[in-house]
């Protein structure tokens, strides 16, 4: 057992490098000087890029600065080392690298997938199926479709967060081209029944209908739970380096062969005509070394971050009366920890813990001014006031036990101050 | 994002707390997000000599109550009736424009509280 810091992970070397780093920080500052705490648990807004990935990054922002796309020695440098980030991120899926397309991001990925789909396929019917509690990326890329003329239905999700394969099954009509449910949820971290939708499609096209695809949004997924897109049984998949260890600015939309889509941009015959435009070497190596450590790393990291969730969650639930858990507590990513307050609100809290160093998420199904609703929470029928306040713990390999037992001595004392304040509280409880 | 003074009183509530003895308590609630604010005021010969706030609601709220006490601590009640939610944004240095209704939530506490003081003003 090679301790992860809380000794339940074995072979981790997360926290004995964590460990070490802080011994020489100390070290450094003799004692006399305390850095200053940060502590980083928003790992599903993003990551911090991984050494490793910037090293392997580098050398193609200058030495070998060539057009993937040019015939010469420069050329053909950059384009190797363009399809061996192809190969590494087929590898993390389990796709064939020709079903790897390189674009900007998350984003583009949705709507390449969405919009490409929909407009190559708009003889065969016009209508889409997605969930209420997806990205914006697919939501409003679903309204803009629905303005030009789609029908789009919009699945609600249970209590626990989830879609039920039963209301995808009775959503399916004739017009149905594409169905689009995401992975994992990115507020909640719950994990949808893709499989189980799949088999649903499957039988519609043993039925005849041809032209149904399905979508998933993998990007709180990818690199976090193990994924095989023929077992998964999607078409197409979206996901992005920036969550897991690698550059902003790059993503990925995994496009099952033989299926069409029209492409969004227009120019050179890039990405096999699916996406125009010069590649972005450096980042597509920082795609595809991230992706590599996501692979090799990935039960390790997965554990870990499992391991610190779990912790902060229970003993979260010693300390503070009147928490609960969003999501569904078995259908879950590992590193996604979703709690309300009861009489806190979320923005104080979120605020609060920046202050002393700490930074998260917030949400809450009301909306508070510079706060848009969260429309995932209002989703899962959480009551639309500010009753409560709600925080989103992300976690990934570079945190470490020390730092949860940080939140753990803040929290606390933060909570029981905006109680304090609270006369809804008082109101409650009879007693401040 | 917040200014200064905001996370000031975020961290520090000036007169947090429910008033036992307050000669009024002023309510004030936002039906948009939620946000519900109490006001107390203690008042002798027409003047405040205490006052005291709770509330439920984002970091601006709480940094409006907080500073609000601290205004109208020592003035009449003429005077007080006499503060807008601007005194209280500039007090608090700034307030992010989709945040200026927490001054006014503010305001709308303590006006409620001088109206139970002196009767409603039509």
């Amino acid at each position: 057992m090679y301790a992860c810091g809380l000794g339940l992970v074995s072979d981790c070397n997360h926290c004995d490098y964590r460990n070490l780093i802080q011994q020489i920080d100390l070290k450094s500052n003799e004692g006399k000087v305390m850095t200053a705490k940060r502590i980083y648990l928003d790992n599903s807004a993003t990551t911090r890029l991984d050494d490793e990935v910037l090293e392997a990054m580098l050398p193609y922002f200058t030495d070998s600065y060539g057009n993937a796309s040019s015939t010469h020695q420069w050329g053909q440098r950059a384009r190797q080392a363009v399809e061996d980030a192809r190969r590494q991120v087929a590898l993390l899926i389990n796709a064939q690298p020709p079903e790897i397309t390189f674009l900007s991001g998350g984003t583009e990925a949705d709507n390449l997938a969405i919009k490409g789909i929909a407009e190559e396929h708009r003889e065969k019917g016009r209508h889409l199926i997605t969930s209420q509690i997806e990205h914006p990326a697919v939501l409003t890329t679903c309204a803009h479709l629905e303005k030009e003329g789609w029908r789009v239905t919009y699945l609600p999700v249970s209590r626990q967060g989830l879609v039920q394969v039963e209301d995808v099954r009775a959503a399916i009509d004739d017009q149905t081209v594409l169905i689009t449910i995401m992975h994992v949820n990115n507020e909640i971290g719950t994990i949808q029944p893709i499989k189980e939708i799949s088999a649903v499609v499957k039988e519609r096209r043993q039925a005849g209908q041809k032209h149904l695809y399905l979508h998933t949004d993998a990007v709180q997924s990818a690199g976090h739970l193990p994924i095989d897109v023929n077992d998964l049984g999607v078409d197409l998949l979206t996901l992005t380096a920036h969550k897991i260890h690698g550059p902003k600015g790059i993503g990925v939309l995994y496009v099952r062969r033989n299926v069409r889509l029209t492409s969004q941009m227009h120019g050179g015959h890039h990405e096999r005509d699916r996406r125009a435009g010069t590649e972005s070497v450096p980042l597509i190596v920082g795609a595809g070394k991230a992706a590599e450590l996501a692979r090799i790393q990935l039960s390790e990291r997965a554990a870990h971050a499992r391991a610190l969730r779990d912790y902060l969650e229970e003993e979260l639930f010693k300390l503070i009366p009147q928490i609960s858990r969003n999501g569904d507590q078995e259908r879950r990513a590992p590193q996604i920890s979703n709690l309300n307050f009861d009489h806190a609100e979320g923005e104080g809290l979120q605020i609060s813990l920046d202050l002393k160093g700490v930074a998260v998420s917030t949400g809450s199904a009301c909306s508070s001014g510079s706060q848009e609703p969260s429309h995932v929470l209002m989703a899962i029928g959480l009551p639309r006031d500010t009753g409560y306040g709600s925080l989103r713990f992300s976690f990934s390999k570079d945190n470490t036990k020390e730092e949860v037992d940080y939140v753990l001595e803040t929290l606390p004392a933060i909570v029981a101050k905006l109680r304090r304040l609270s006369p809804r509280a008082k109101l409650m409880h009879g007693t401040s | 994002m917040y200014s200064a003074k905001v996370l000031e009183h975020l961290e520090n509530p000036r007169n947090s707390g429910e008033m036992a003895d307050a000669t009024a308590r002023g309510e004030a609630s936002n039906p948009v997000c939620g946000d519900l604010l109490y006001l107390y005021l203690k008042v002798t010969d027409g003047k405040i000599i205490a006052a005291g706030f709770q509330v439920q609601g984002c970091p601006p709220s709480i940094a409006a109550g907080s500073v609000l006490t601290e205004l109208i601590t020592d003035l009449t009640l003429e005077e007080a009736r006499r503060l807008k939610p601007q005194d209280i944004t500039r007090a608090l240095e700034t307030l992010p424009r989709n945040k200026e209704h927490c001054s006014v939530l503010a305001i709308d506490a303590l006006r409620a509280a001088l109206d139970q003081i002196q009767g409603a003003v039509v």
